[in-house]
């Protein structure tokens, strides 16, 4: 996990299309600047941050199942609930899951334990849209490297 | 008036917070009751839920957008509707 770069995945674990879930883990940095207002002397990984790790999780999800053929934009949070403190170092365990694939949007239901603890949930709803321009959808394909995104459900293109 | 244009009404009130007896089979759900794109997809999310259907919003915008249709078509309630009758009734051939 990488704050400054909003790169809050480290590892794609496992998507599976048949049931359109995902899992992938992010370890929380044990240092960064936003430890030092999140707060001052008390280190807390902010839960908008942990909405966007849900996001992101997700948004993989919905671009697999486009077969990397279109691009998931954050849209809507519901029912956001943060049950427990994340604190510095700690392994999230991000799963999400597609409840509903509409017209041009998804909806997901998504979650992070730790160590099986709960920690946060929320249903959210992602826009799918074209990638602006290939260059876009390269800059995202050497992203997915990275975070592990399975090569053959992207093997096209 | 059919008992589609009754559940989109609801839908619509409890979504958007819009009092049900404003809406009308002739309200206009964009340019009359307000509902702008993201709303809308709330709306599309529980009518895909309650009719069983995928209501082809990109399909629709698409059209209007190259001037194949107008937002009449699709956005006018009674005439939203009868286009869920139509996804209905496709849907079980």
């Amino acid at each position: 996990m990488r704050f400054e770069y909003f790169q809050l995945i480290d590892r794609i674990v496992e998507i599976n299309l048949a049931d359109r879930m995902i899992s992938s883990e992010a370890i929380v940095p044990t240092e960064s600047t936003i430890f030092e207002g999140h707060f001052p002397g008390y280190p807390l990984m902010p839960g908008v941050l942990l909405i966007e790790a849900m996001a992101q999780t997700s948004g993989w999800l919905v671009v697999a199942m486009n077969r990397f053929e279109r691009m998931a934009f954050l849209a809507q949070v519901k029912d956001a609930k943060f049950r427990t403190f994340v604190t510095p170092g700690q392994t999230l365990a991000v799963k999400a899951r597609v409840v509903h694939e509409g017209s041009g949007y998804a909806v997901t239901e998504t979650s992070i334990s730790i160590h099986g603890k709960p920690v946060c949930d929320a249903t959210l709803t992602l826009r799918i849209l074209d990638f602006p321009n290939q260059d876009v959808r390269n800059r995202m394909r050497e992203t997915a490297a990275r975070v592990g995104f399975p090569s053959e459900v992207s093997a096209n293109g | 008036m059919s008992s589609t244009y009754d559940t989109i009404a609801n839908i619509i009130a409890e979504t958007c917070d819009i009092p049900r007896d404003t809406i009308k089979p002739e309200s206009h759900a964009i340019n009359d009751l307000g509902i702008d794109s993201l709303d809308f997809l709330d709306i599309a999310f529980a009518i895909d839920k309650a009719f069983g259907i995928k209501l082809p919003l990109e399909q629709w915008t698409q059209e209007v957008n190259d001037g194949k249709a107008t937002t009449d078509q699709y956005f006018v309630l009674k005439n939203l509707a009868a286009r869920i009758d139509e996804l209905v009734a496709a849907k079980g051939t």
